[in-house]
């Protein structure tokens, strides 16, 4: 293990400019807003997305998503024409909602806008209120709005301010009966993770809220029957309870440095105190998170956690040769890239390229308090980046692996570089949702993947063709 | 082979269901103003003895709230039309998201290697990914700088630019633009106003783009490439190596390919392409407008083709030795049939005892719905309901129906070009009465028949089918297998029915010609009797979960 402890070093910002695209944009490596909002209502239970816009915006946003959940993915639309472009949006809007609760008879809508209904200049919360106005009140869902112009950053700010939306709108200030004990807000995370998250809280005895929780809607089984909405998500009623809880734990390096937040929000106006942590990928994030529970909960981390604990660690010393000093870039959401880069440098891994298609200008400090002193100067970081940008960042450094989703594969691929598929969207390998990242039984799948990938590199070029590495 | 295997069900009734029952299944639960709406694309298909059938509402504007499986215009000009072309840098002037989800998701092929240059521009991904700043001050300045970056990076032979919904709104001037950097840069640099919110599906893209591809491109290149029997390919994408497929039967055939729109395809293929003398036509709805402009101005005639399943592909290749009506022609094509179709039919043979009497239901695109059911029909399979995604009345009716197709206000919105004969370059290729003689011979020029009067009497045709509608057929008649797409793919598997995406192939292929067909067969085969669907219940459950019901029940 590396014995530098990641400290600020005092490095300037200016040292670090990030390189943003000038003109155009050459493969992006950032999505829409509108989609990280579907996202988090495709989290709550008998939740119904709908964008306000033109029915090529939910229709690709839907084809995406599946390309990486390979699940159902109703999202719905306003269908905006030539005329309601010009007109504006509010009956289509009006119609809209109304089929949909026809359809679906939806426990939630959530109603994201799109760029082309901000461009008019729609006031779609006046609409909402019309429309509620008119429903009688035993078959009226809650309608949460979220502004999601896709020129207004990428699907994070999407993911974030939809999280917001939602809280904003339905969690009451303090009061009666504390159902929920912790809020947990994990950012965009697999279901996996999401399972693994909710797995923890409940071995502390809490009674979480976790949002969104699409670990079950958007990574189900097989059923017996159709179901319109699927199963699982976010309880309305634990949404509604949030602010009673104990805490708010919410995840994100970088989310942490933003001045307004979901949490913070829930802080002001619900007296919820905010724990805002990194995502807990690797051993100290992961340790971070536990002793929040702990705290929360008032009881010790559970034994199950000190044995994963142990095996993962045993896995680091036993690989240990395989990745000290091995250099790897990797890129993807903001927050996604430093909780990966925190976990290298727990593992000797140096971070050479760390990128990010959002905008945030926030990943250079965090990764200044993660990644040890001594690497900073031999770390390109790049926030508004393309891939045409990240490639010339990779092809300089020349490192040992690259670590992102699927969109960096051409990048890998001419380089000759091994990509280890991690985040979203992963439409090139089977499993994508099943990928754990966070734990220490994330951290030890991390391990093992990136380790592997370093080996066959190896195994493949030898001569020989060893099988004992 | 022909598709119609006639049901043995009474007229009116599909498998013991009552049609009429079945249509007002469907609609019962819709508002009924929706309900209306709905009523007129939902038909029960009856053949006349003239051909005619029932008239089925289509292009029409999708109902806000029902989840459609349409795309937008923007998907059609640029995704569909443009996307497989290699060469072209195509730039999606807009925010971030409509560029990146275009991103090669449609998985056209392309070999660009068979172009000196071995440009291939498919892979990248532009985006002028407008921010506030464009949206309130204006765009152009962003584009006219992405455009040279896009130059001085690939130093392309053309550069396309597609606009996004903001941009029609915000007012941004793309074809001046475009103009503009086409002098200062020396190369063909041309727009696009393909907003999404224009028309009523992608298919009003498709029909920009024709417009655009015609006007700014086609007939800039008067030099004839050699051969014989030269012959243009419209509507085919490539999708899964279909084109490379059918340019191997071509080349055997001895017929000069001298442009495919578009797959497959270099922009240069489509400068020359008036100099071909026949065009073909694979997918009617997305490419006719190109195949009647270059008629007009050209003089060379269309005929309808088909190369899915291996009897049309077959029929479809003497219908062309019949246009160029040479004895050395005909005789290479039918040995070409001769030596294709033995592997087809063995394979067919060997698939069809575990296919026989399958059934399937299609709802794709604006031909694949029509094309497919011949492959199925080759392995016995009946089709019991079909429809298309974005087609108009005379892709299901034929063309028979153009004079009486209403145009609404979404279409007149789509400019129709004024096209003239070119004063120096129309040829027409037959006279009027080498037309008739070609015609009793089944060359059918300018005609579509349609997709319904090849369906037997009996089956459904549902337009712009919606999520509910297809829920509902499939509880109604529990199709062996469906054809769809990827945002309809997982909905329907969950309800244990496999699903064959008919835009992408599932990422299989090539489908058409002879080798396609014994893909498709094998394909099929695969997913009808998968033994996946019989460990749904585990052994130790004997009551299934009590599932939730529809919130419509």
């Amino acid at each position: 293990m590396e014995s530098d402890t990641p400290c600020d070093d005092g490095y300037t910002l200016a040292s670090l400019v990030p390189v943003v695209a000038a003109s155009a944009v050459q493969n992006a490596c950032k999505l829409c807003a509108p989609l990280g909002a579907s996202l988090v209502f495709k989290g709550i239970a008998g939740g119904v997305p709908l964008l306000h816009g033109s029915q090529g915006c939910s229709t690709y946003i839907r084809r995406y998503l599946i390309s990486h959940f390979k699940e159902p993915m109703d999202i719905a639309c306003s269908n905006f024409g030539e005329q309601t472009a010009v007109f504006g949006g509010g009956a289509n809007l009006q119609l809209a909602l109304e089929n949909v609760c026809r359809q679906y008879a939806p426990a939630l809508i959530g109603v994201a806008t799109t760029c082309l209904s901000e461009t008019i200049g729609d006031d779609v919360p006046m609409f909402i209120k019309t429309f509620l106005a008119a429903v009688p009140e035993s078959a009226r869902p809650p309608i949460v709005h979220v502004s999601t112009p896709s020129y207004q950053g990428s699907h994070m700010e999407g993911f974030h301010r939809a999280v917001r939306a939602v809280l904003g709108a339905l969690a009451q200030g303090r009061g009666g009966e504390a159902t929920i004990q912790v809020n947990l807000l994990p950012g965009l995370l697999s279901p996996a993770d999401l399972r693994h998250l909710k797995e923890m809280a409940a071995a502390f005895g809490l009674q979480a809220m976790v949002l969104p929780d699409y670990s079950d809607t958007l990574d189900g089984g097989q059923w017996e029957s159709y179901q319109r909405i699927p199963p699982g998500g976010t309880p309305l009623q634990d949404i509604i309870a949030a602010g009673n809880a104990a805490a708010t734990i919410e995840l994100g390096h970088t989310l942490a440095a933003e001045r307004d937040t979901a949490a913070t929000d829930l802080q002001t106006r619900c007296g919820v105190p905010a724990r805002r942590l990194g995502l807990p990928v690797g051993i100290r994030h992961t340790d971070a998170l536990l002793q929040a529970l702990a705290e929360i909960s008032g009881r010790p981390v559970p034994d199950i956690y000190q044995a994963q604990r142990g095996r993962l660690l045993d896995t680091l010393v036993d690989g240990h040769k395989h990745v000290n000093t091995v250099r790897a870039a990797l890129y993807g959401e903001a927050d996604l890239v430093a909780g990966l880069a925190a976990f290298m440098a727990e593992i000797g891994i140096h971070p050479v390229v760390c990128a990010s298609g959002g905008a945030g200008r926030r990943l250079a400090p965090v990764l200044h308090q993660l990644v040890p002193a001594r690497q900073h100067a031999g770390m390109t970081i790049l926030e508004g980046a393309d891939f045409a940008t990240i490639e010339e960042a990779v092809a300089g450094a020349r490192p040992d692996l690259i670590v992102g989703h699927s969109k960096g594969y051409a990048m890998a691929r001419r380089l000759g570089i091994p990509l280890v598929q991690v985040g979203f969207p992963i439409h090139d390998r089977m499993g994508g949702p099943r990928l754990l990242h966070v734990g220490y039984e994330g951290a030890a799948c991390l391990f093992d993947r990136l380790a592997n990938a370093l080996i066959e590199t190896r195994q493949a070029a030898s001569p020989v063709g060893y099988t004992y590495m | 082979m022909a598709i119609s295997a006639e049901y043995k069900d009474a007229d009116g009734v599909l498998e013991g269901k009552d049609l009429e029952g079945v249509r007002r299944r469907l609609l019962e639960k819709y508002p009924p103003k929706v309900a209306r709406k709905r009523d007129k694309q939902i038909v029960v298909n009856r053949v006349g003895e003239d051909g005619s059938v029932p008239v089925v509402m289509s292009n029409v504007r999708t109902v806000p709230g029902l989840i459609s499986q349409r795309g937008c215009c923007y998907a059609g000009c640029k995704g569909v039309v443009l996307g497989p072309t290699r060469d072209i840098v195509n730039i999606t002037h807009g925010p971030v998201g409509c560029g990146f989800y275009s991103w090669l998701t449609r998985r056209n092929q392309t070999d660009p290697d068979s172009s000196p240059d071995g440009h291939n521009f498919m892979t990248y991904c532009f985006t002028t990914d407008m921010q506030d700043e464009e949206i309130i001050f204006g765009g152009e300045k962003k584009l006219r700088l992405a455009i040279q970056e896009a130059y001085d990076n690939f130093k392309p032979k053309a550069i396309a630019v597609f606009s996004t919904c903001p941009v029609g709104l915000i007012g941004d001037d793309v074809h001046a633009v475009c103009r503009e950097m086409k002098e200062k840069l020396g190369i063909n640099v041309f727009g696009f106003s393909c907003e999404g919110y224009k028309g009523v599906s992608q298919s009003a893209g498709h029909h920009i783009a024709n417009n655009g591809i015609f006007t700014h491109v086609v007939g800039t290149d008067d030099a004839v490439p050699e051969g014989d029997f030269k012959i243009n390919l419209l509507g085919e994408y490539n999708i899964g190596g279909d084109a490379f497929e059918i340019e191997r039967i071509f080349e055997a055939c001895g017929l000069t390919l001298v442009a495919t729109y578009s797959g497959n395809s270099s922009i240069e293929h489509f400068a020359r392409s008036h100099t071909a003398d026949l065009n073909l036509i694979m997918c009617h709805r997305s490419i006719n407008y190109v195949a009647e402009m270059m008629e007009t101005k050209f003089g060379l005639p269309w005929i309808k083709v088909n190369f899915i399943g291996a009897a049309a592909t077959a029929k479809s290749l003497r219908k062309i030795a019949a246009y160029f009506d040479d004895p050395a022609l005909s005789e290479r094509v039918e040995a070409v049939i001769a030596a294709e179709l033995p592997a087809v039919e063995a394979e067919a043979a060997a698939v069809r005892p575990r296919t026989e009497g399958k059934r399937a239901m299609l709802f794709v695109g604006g031909s694949r719905a029509h094309h497919y059911q011949e492959l199925f029909a080759e392995l016995g399979m009946k089709t019991l309901s079909a429809g298309y995604e974005f087609a108009h009345r005379d892709d299901y009716e034929g063309r028979r129906v153009l004079p009486d197709i209403k145009v609404d206000a979404d279409s007149r919105n789509i400019q129709e070009l004024e096209v003239h004969p070119d004063p120096e370059r129309y040829r027409p290729r037959v006279d009027a009465q080498r037309a008739e003689t070609l015609a009793a011979k089944g060359v059918d020029f300018a005609d579509y028949a349609g997709m319904m009067p090849e369906m037997p009497a009996g089956a459904l045709v549902i337009d712009d089918i919606s999520h509910h509608e297809t829920e509902k057929m499939i509880a109604l008649f529990k199709p062996d297998i469906f054809c769809a797409g990827i945002k309809e793919k997982y909905v329907i598997q969950k309800h244990g029915i496999p699903l064959k995406q008919l835009h992408s192939y599932d990422y299989g292929g090539p489908y058409a010609g002879f080798k396609g067909a014994i893909n498709f067969y094998q394909e099929i085969d695969r997913m009808v009797n998968s033994r996946v669907w019989g460990y749904l219940k585990a052994p130790w459950q004997k009551n299934p979960e009590l599932a939730a019901k529809y919130a419509f029940e």
